[in-house]
């Protein structure tokens, strides 16, 4: 594996970057030149060794600091995580499903050792080691969702299942791109799709929800989605708006290859199995367009994306500002050679 | 695409627990763990028996948080399709089986204040799991059974000395009747009802709540019917251009299945949506025997559950 944990900031002096490993291995999310709009609902089986599809929760370079930086936003405002009281047992169901992956899958950094309710679950890189009883929240220093939440990147909500319909009663989300937990805790799914636009009209959500009514244990599936973000700022919340909003007008042509990320959510769901709830796993990735160019299907690629992007999701997006500066940044990189199909770089 | 993740199991136990009722219990073939559940849940437990292919979904009735082993209670169906027959005569200790990934299509609504379960024969077992479940978790509950006598109903010792007065058993040969009115008016607000049993006790209970003023999102039914046979007709596929015979005792998905045609489904039952298909011609009326589609889709006549309903003869034309 050789994972080395960088030791870095998403806030202030923002020295946040990707080593060239990681930047190969990021999930690019436009598989072709011309922008489409789709569900992209896919297996979430195991993907090709090193990707950050390989296993159910991705753990890279980042995660030490993007774990300090969520203690910090949590410290800030406790109501980054929620969880109504119906969803305790699907809160166990979550730190079972984490703490199973990591520590099968990252073996020199996680163990978990069970016998019977009594576990132990070490994770050097953090420097914790926790016995505690499942299923006795009394045991670990949070609640289940906030104690392993706290252990891995991404955000995570947790969607109660009834009247066939699915609410989100749960969640720890601490880098979400502007919407906020604290105000859709209790909604139902289509209440917190409300704001996207164009897939109401084709009728996406209905489908969508009918679908993921039906998600079977055992049977996750992903889907990537994307917007652009100021700066490597992960709490990109409402909540915070007076301290990112202003960002947007720092950026100039001579600065947007530094400044402007494209921001990756690798959008999980898990049917967990005692709550029959749904974990909705949302985990990002930055790059700066300057890190992005360096590989140059993409440098050609993501300007030709941005040209067919529809009206409304430029305004979505927060595209408008800068969408005609990054053109021009990325313009330069296209030197209009045909790109290959599919995400990944050549 | 379609269907479930199947996994072996190998039967462990067979006890008979009532009149025509046998417990079967599973283990995974390599001695693995399976999957938790939530109360509730089903599994479709699929049956090779000669050249045919069947798969019955069947409530699992052990503690959800047992993941040594799965248990079900099947009723032998008097006329059976085959499902039930082969799981009684052919299926003994340490046969093989596959069965899907649980499923749940009946989960107790975690947000009331009191669950009270009216079941009938057969349909006692997805309580016996979601009481286990809600026992655990010291949640408010009562039990109303209805049996044809105790050597009919199974389980009602069991669950009495489990449960205690939370269990209340109604036995037909002594007359007695689920007082279903006066259960349903002495509960208080943020009451669910669920009932699973026979259809035209599901349909009383149904009307009971609603009569009372129930309102419809306290009130939770499940059956797992057979799919009703008829007569034999055509199916008609308009993608591959196929022709398909469905006979008389089977279903439309089931005829699929067995010319190697790869449809959608996941719980068997006229519950889940999942095997929804577009009708883009049919002969006469179809006989909808799902609890998916709404009435006016039914109407319709543009769309068809393939694995419950079917027409009363000639030939339907589907968007497969």
């Amino acid at each position: 594996m050789g994972l080395t944990f960088k030791d870095e900031t998403f806030r202030d002096d923002f020295t946040y970057t990707n080593s060239p490993q990681n930047i190969r291995r990021f999930p690019f999310p436009f598989i072709e030149d011309q922008y489409r709009y789709s569900v992209n609902i896919e297996p979430h089986t195991p993907g090709p060794k090193g990707s950050p599809f390989e296993f159910p929760f991705d753990i890279d370079e980042h995660y030490v600091s993007e774990m300090r930086d969520r203690a910090l936003v949590l410290e800030a405002d406790p109501l980054r995580c929620q969880a109504l009281p119906h969803m305790m047992t699907a809160q166990w169901d979550m730190l079972e499903l984490v703490m199973t992956s990591l520590a099968r899958d990252y073996p020199e950094h996680f163990t978990l050792h069970r016998d019977g309710s009594a576990w132990h679950w070490i994770n050097r890189p953090l420097g914790i080691d926790q016995k505690f009883t499942f299923l006795d929240a009394s045991t670990l220093p949070f609640e289940p969702m906030e104690y392993i939440g706290r252990q891995v990147q991404g955000d995570f909500s947790i969607q109660d299942q009834r009247d066939n319909q699915l609410w989100m009663d749960a969640g720890i989300i601490t880098s979400q791109a502007d919407w906020s937990l604290d105000f859709d805790v209790g909604m139902n799914f289509f209440e917190w799709h409300g704001p996207v636009p164009l897939a109401h009209e084709a009728g996406v959500f209905e489908r969508a929800l009918k679908f993921l009514l039906n998600l079977q244990i055992g049977k996750p599936v992903r889907r990537l989605n994307w917007t652009m973000t100021i700066n490597p700022r992960l709490d990109t919340s409402p909540e915070n708006f007076h301290k990112w909003g202003r960002d947007r007008m720092t950026v100039t042509p001579e600065n947007i290859g530094k400044k402007l990320h494209l921001r990756v959510e690798m959008q999980g769901l898990f049917r967990l199995p005692r709550s029959n709830a749904i974990l909705f796993s949302i985990r990002g990735y930055l790059m700066s367009l300057e890190q992005i160019v360096t590989v140059p299907k993409w440098g050609r690629r993501l300007p030709r994306v941005l040209r067919s992007l529809p009206p409304e999701l430029v305004e979505y997006k927060s595209l408008g500002r800068f969408r005609e500066m990054a053109i021009d940044y990325l313009s330069k990189y296209d030197d209009g050679a045909p790109t290959s199909p599919g995400g990944g770089p050549d | 695409m379609s269907g479930n993740i199947l996994r072996r199991v190998r039967v462990a136990e067979v006890e008979p627990v009532a009149n025509r009722i046998k417990r079967f219990r599973f283990v995974d073939i390599d001695n693995a763990p399976l999957s938790e559940f939530s109360g509730g849940s089903h599994i479709s437990v699929v049956m090779h028996s000669g050249d045919r292919l069947m798969r019955n979904p069947y409530s699992l009735m052990g503690s959800p948080t047992d993941t040594s082993s799965y248990q079900i209670s099947v009723l032998n169906v008097d006329p059976s399709r085959g499902g039930s027959r082969f799981m009684h005569e052919n299926v003994k200790v340490g046969s093989e089986l596959e069965i899907g990934q649980p499923l749940n299509l009946f989960p107790p609504a975690k947000l009331a204040k009191k669950h009270v379960f009216v079941a009938g024969g057969i349909g006692i077992t997805p309580f016996m799991a979601m009481m286990n479940e809600l026992d655990g978790l010291h949640a408010d509950f009562e039990l109303h059974y209805g049996v044809r006598s105790l050597e009919d109903g199974a389980y009602c010792k069991y669950l009495q000395s489990r449960y205690g007065s939370r269990v209340n058993v109604y036995r037909q040969d002594l007359g007695q009747l689920i007082p279903l009115e006066t259960v349903l008016s002495s509960q208080r607000l943020g009451t669910h009802m669920y009932v699973c049993g026979p259809k035209p006790m599901i349909d009383w209970a149904l009307q009971a709540a609603r009569l009372l003023g129930w309102p419809d999102e306290n009130v939770h039914s499940e059956q797992f019917s057979a799919p009703p046979p008829g007569k034999p007709f055509v199916v008609k596929l308009a993608r591959s251009g196929r022709d398909i015979v469905v006979s008389g005792h089977q279903s439309i998905l089931e005829a699929l299945e067995e010319n190697g045609i790869d449809a959608p489904f996941l719980c068997r039952g006229g519950a889940c949506g999942q095997c929804q298909t577009e009708v883009l011609a049919c002969d006469g009326f179809i006989e909808h025997n799902d609890h998916y589609l709404t009435e006016p889709e039914k109407v319709s006549g543009k769309k068809i559950m393939i694995c419950m309903s079917r027409i009363p003869t000639g030939s339907i034309t589907l968007d497969l």
